[in-house]
């Protein structure tokens, strides 16, 4: 089990890039902790598999070093790396049987029969194919398949870490809670560092310690999910995280306040002086309709989801989206809509300008 | 996939029935009309029974023909089968090296059975041909016209070269079909090179290589042309095959009655065994669309 | 891109054992009979296109090729024809006796030419077509029409079945959803079944040699005439072997992407 770092890592496919656009992942640098259990979120295309590629080693960086601990691992192949990966698809040794599938790997390693047999046991009791251990793994269903994977991926104990590349595609909904569940678990019983590649955001905020959000082949936030909510350190992260996503305006800022269209808005904080394309975000969750004060609001339509509503209405010419709980009245007259200033966040070209005396 | 019932199939399945029906089946009786009759000329057939079976149950020279089949067949299988999946093997997977190997692999496959004869009788002839003239001059004493060992590698090797392609092409059509994770997920699980094969490559390649083993065992077990045309069945009987002999038998000595007592016998043996591969063909389909 | 210096090693090596004898025929189809009588060259020293000039002016020679060429097309155009509904039928359709006639359509497959050659000989004289294009190209559809059927069924199989109903929900007859939709579905499969009917149509020799004289004989039934009184006509006969490959060479070319996924015939 190892720490595992980047540095200076970036990676084009083309031998020649010429200009930043040619980056399926442009330069980063970031130490993923021992025994964290990471997310890896994004959109696809944004350069996450290439980077979990990167780590496992199926794909060598062009440009900077990978190191697990201390040791540079950059130019090490796969199986020196000694990590464990389960992919998008199931993938099995069709002609084994289940219990062969799981021992594979153990056995390529020469370990003792014994133990293999023991370990083999115990990841099956976790997902759940005692009893089909001794089934040849054709013919079993696509969850079945997927289990297996993930259980081959889990069987060894001494991997620095686990990579998981999308692994619940092709498995069930009801499932993919369980399955996610016990990985969880798992992650806990054994400390193992994980790495988990989703492009769902509630499998990756449930999954994982912290998640680190990937747009257009950049880590734009690395953080608890709590951080990503409270404090998108980029636009996209307000977008992509949280349904429906952060609400944007432009504005200027003015110390402890922003102009909206004229407006003064107040802010929980002070800024400096903001440099660039300056807009102020605020979640739904943290908005509220009132009669009197802050700025106009124009209900669109209210659609209800399960456990709260979202108003869907528009301020001066821009979208915004309200979340209230369950059941909250709306008033008719209710036309104008207020902030919670501690909640608003500032940014500047994209990204997130800390208010003065916050410790970055 | 679910099937629907529906009997009026057999509209769409009419025009191929007459079709081969009067392309086999009148054929087909026609030879067995013959081998139940004997006749002295003149268009006068006497009722024979199953004589002419029974005289070629006992016929050594039958029973000499089918062994050389068999051994012919079981040998070419045993080279090319394995050679076609290590050429699948090392073949590319994909770019213009690609597509110059899959060409060049293709072409003998297209070249008109008679040539191939030719090709090779004139390339293993000792005075203007390559390799007859190069094994000479190595001071190697081959002659596949006077030789039955010489005219054995000869036919082999020929046929090597004229069907490898064809079970490398089908292993490499079904290599192209492993999606590139389970390499990956080999390479993690630090499985061996013989493992990949073992484990992913062969099991991938199963139902191809049925395919591949079914229709080489058909074609060598009916090869005519090529050893024809090479050796004319010679020196002796040496390369006389089944159907070299059957022809013989017919055409020219005009032996009807023993020669379709002959191919009945000769198609119903490849009638057996190809029923065996079809069967464990059909039931492979079967577990994988489990 | 080659993967390893010792694939590329291996690749070289098939390739040149492919190669090596058909480059020899070329090689005598340049060369005088003198030549390669006379003396062992492993290059034509006296380069000449005679051989080539004998074949291509004279038409008991050149006729050989169209002879060859009509019946194939024939074939190839027969073979699909009657083996698409056939194939459709099988792939979509459950009925009395499905199973024993895809399976006795594939014996044909198997049957030995050798076994047909006499009755088909005597098949065809009685009605009249002995020595015709249609008679080498019906004989043909022996082996090729099971086998394009066998094609074609896997290809339509990977076609889902709602594609059929939703055309039919949308008011084609079966005949319009067959030709305007689903063709064009299967259209490399019936590429395949094609290239297929064409190889094994082109290379087969016993039963086109048997079933013609003069007016349909087969280029390959043609060469045998090189050998005559005076010997071998050796540079003929390596031209004419050469002409041969040819149109199989300008087949595989134009196929050339396709031919991976093809040989699998759609049961990958």
């Amino acid at each position: 089990m190892a720490q595992i770092t980047l540095k200076n890592l970036a990676h084009s496919y083309d031998p020649t890039p010429r200009s930043e656009a040619d980056y399926a992942l442009k330069e980063m640098d970031h130490i993923w902790e021992d025994g964290g259990a990471y997310a890896l979120l994004g959109a696809s295309g944004c350069g996450k598999s290439t980077l979990l590629n990167i780590i496992s080693g199926l794909l060598r960086p062009s440009h900077g070093r990978v190191l697990f601990g201390e040791t540079d691992v950059t130019d090490a192949p796969t199986a020196a790396r000694n990590i464990a990966q389960v992919f998008q698809f199931p993938v099995v040794y069709d002609t084994m049987t289940v219990r062969e599938n799981l021992a594979f790997p153990l056995r390529n390693r020469k370990m003792d029969p014994g133990y293999i047999k023991a370990r083999v046991d115990q990841i099956a009791a976790m997902i759940g194919l005692e009893a089909e251990l001794s089934r040849k793994a054709r013919g079993l269903t696509a969850d079945a398949k997927q289990k297996i994977s993930l259980g081959r991926g889990m069987v060894r104990e001494d991997v620095n870490a686990i990579l998981f590349d999308e692994p619940l595609t092709v498995i069930d909904p009801h499932m993919k809670f369980e399955l996610r569940t016990q990985l969880k678990s798992l992650h806990r019983e054994f400390g193992h560092t994980m790495i988990y590649v989703t492009h769902d955001q509630t499998e990756a905020l449930t999954f994982a310690d912290k998640v680190v959000v990937m747009h257009d082949g950049r880590v734009v936030q690395m953080g608890t999910p709590e951080e990503l909510f409270e404090r998108p350190a980029h636009s996209f992260v307000g977008y992509f995280i949280g349904s429906p996503g952060m609400n944007f305006f432009e504005a200027e800022i003015a110390g402890a306040h922003a102009i909206v269209n004229g407006v003064e808005v107040p802010l929980g904080a002070t800024h400096g002086p903001v440099p660039g394309r300056t807009r102020i975000g605020i979640r739904p969750e943290f908005c509220v309709l009132d009669r009197a004060g802050g700025l106009p609001f124009q209900i669109r339509r209210i659609e209800d989801v399960g456990r709260h509503r979202i108003i869907r209405g528009e301020v001066m010419g821009t979208e915004v989206n309200i979340t209230v709980p369950e059941g909250t009245e709306i008033a008719a007259d209710a036309t104008r809509i207020l902030f919670a200033p501690e909640k608003i966040n500032v940014y500047a070209d994209d990204w997130r300008v800390a208010p003065l005396g916050e410790e970055m | 996939m679910d099937k629907t019932l529906n009997n009026k199939a057999w509209f769409l399945v009419a025009p191929v029935l007459v079709l081969v029906a009067f392309s086999a089946v009148v054929p087909l009786m026609t030879v067995v009309n013959y081998s139940v009759q004997d006749t002295f000329g003149n268009n006068q057939f006497f009722w024979a029974g199953l004589d002419w079976f029974d005289q070629m149950l006992h016929s050594e020279r039958m029973w000499a023909a089918l062994g050389r089949q068999a051994i012919f067949s079981a040998i070419i299988l045993a080279i090319e089968v394995p050679l076609g999946i290590f050429v699948a093997l090392n073949m590319p997977k994909k770019g213009f090296w690609a597509s110059v190997c899959l060409v060049l692999m293709a072409l003998p496959l297209l070249i008109p059975f008679n040539v191939v004869g030719t090709i090779w009788q004139i390339f293993g002839r000792v005075d203007i041909g390559l390799l007859g003239y190069a094994l000479a001059k190595l001071g190697i004493g081959y002659n596949y016209t006077a030789n039955a060992f010489d005219a054995w590698v000869t036919v082999v090797v020929m046929d090597v070269w004229h069907w490898t392609s064809l079970v490398a092409l089908l292993a490499y059509a079904g290599l192209q079909s492993i999606p590139e994770a389970y390499y990956q997920a080999a390479k993690i699980d630090q499985a061996s090179r013989w493992s990949v094969f073992r484990y992913i490559e062969l099991p991938k390649m199963q139902g191809v290589l049925l395919i591949a083993v079914l229709l080489r065992f058909m074609d060598s077990f009916m090869i005519y042309t090529e050893p024809f045309v090479l050796t004319g069945g010679g020196p002796g009987n040496s390369t006389t095959f089944l159907s070299i002999d059957l022809v013989k038998m017919a055409i020219g000595q005009f032996d009807l009655g023993p020669a379709a007592a002959f191919s009945l016998m000769y198609f119903l043996v490849i009638l057996a065994i190809s029923w065996v591969f079809y069967t464990v063909m059909v039931n492979l389909d079967k577990a994988e669309g489990k | 891109m080659m993967r390893s210096p010792k694939q590329a090693l291996v690749m070289t090596l098939y390739i040149l054992f492919l190669m090596v004898p058909i480059y020899w025929l070329i090689n005598m189809s340049l060369k005088t009979n003198t030549e390669i009588l006379g003396s062992f060259t492993l290059w034509p020293r006296d380069l000449t296109l005679d051989n080539y000039r004998t074949i291509l002016t004279d038409p008991s020679w050149y006729m050989g090729y169209v002879n060859s060429m009509i019946y194939v097309v024939e074939n190839m155009v027969i073979s699909i024809a009657v083996a698409l509904p056939a194939a459709y039928a099988f792939s979509r359709y459950r009925f009395m006796g499905d199973k024993h006639l895809f399976f006795w359509l594939l014996t044909n497959r198997m049957a030995p030419p050798a076994v047909f050659a006499l009755p088909f000989f005597q098949l065809y004289s009685s009605v009249g077509l002995f020595d015709t294009h249609i008679a080498v190209a019906l004989a043909h559809c022996l082996f090729n029409v099971p086998l394009a059927v066998w094609i074609l069924e896997g290809f339509m199989r990977g076609v889902p079945k709602e594609i059929d109903e939703t055309a039919y929900i949308d008011g084609h007859s079966f005949g319009s959803f067959f030709v305007r939709i689903f063709m064009p579905l299967i259209a490399s499969g019936i590429g395949v079944a094609a290239f297929f009917c064409f190889m094994f149509s082109w290379v087969e020799l016993l039963l086109s040699r048997t079933l013609t004289s003069v007016n349909a004989k087969p280029i390959a039934a043609a060469m045998t005439r090189t050998v005559s009184a005076s010997g071998m006509d050796w540079g003929v006969l390596a031209a004419a072997g050469v002409l041969t490959i040819i149109p199989g060479a300008l087949v595989i070319y134009f196929v050339r992407n396709y031919i991976a996924k093809g040989f699998a015939l759609g049961r990958v």
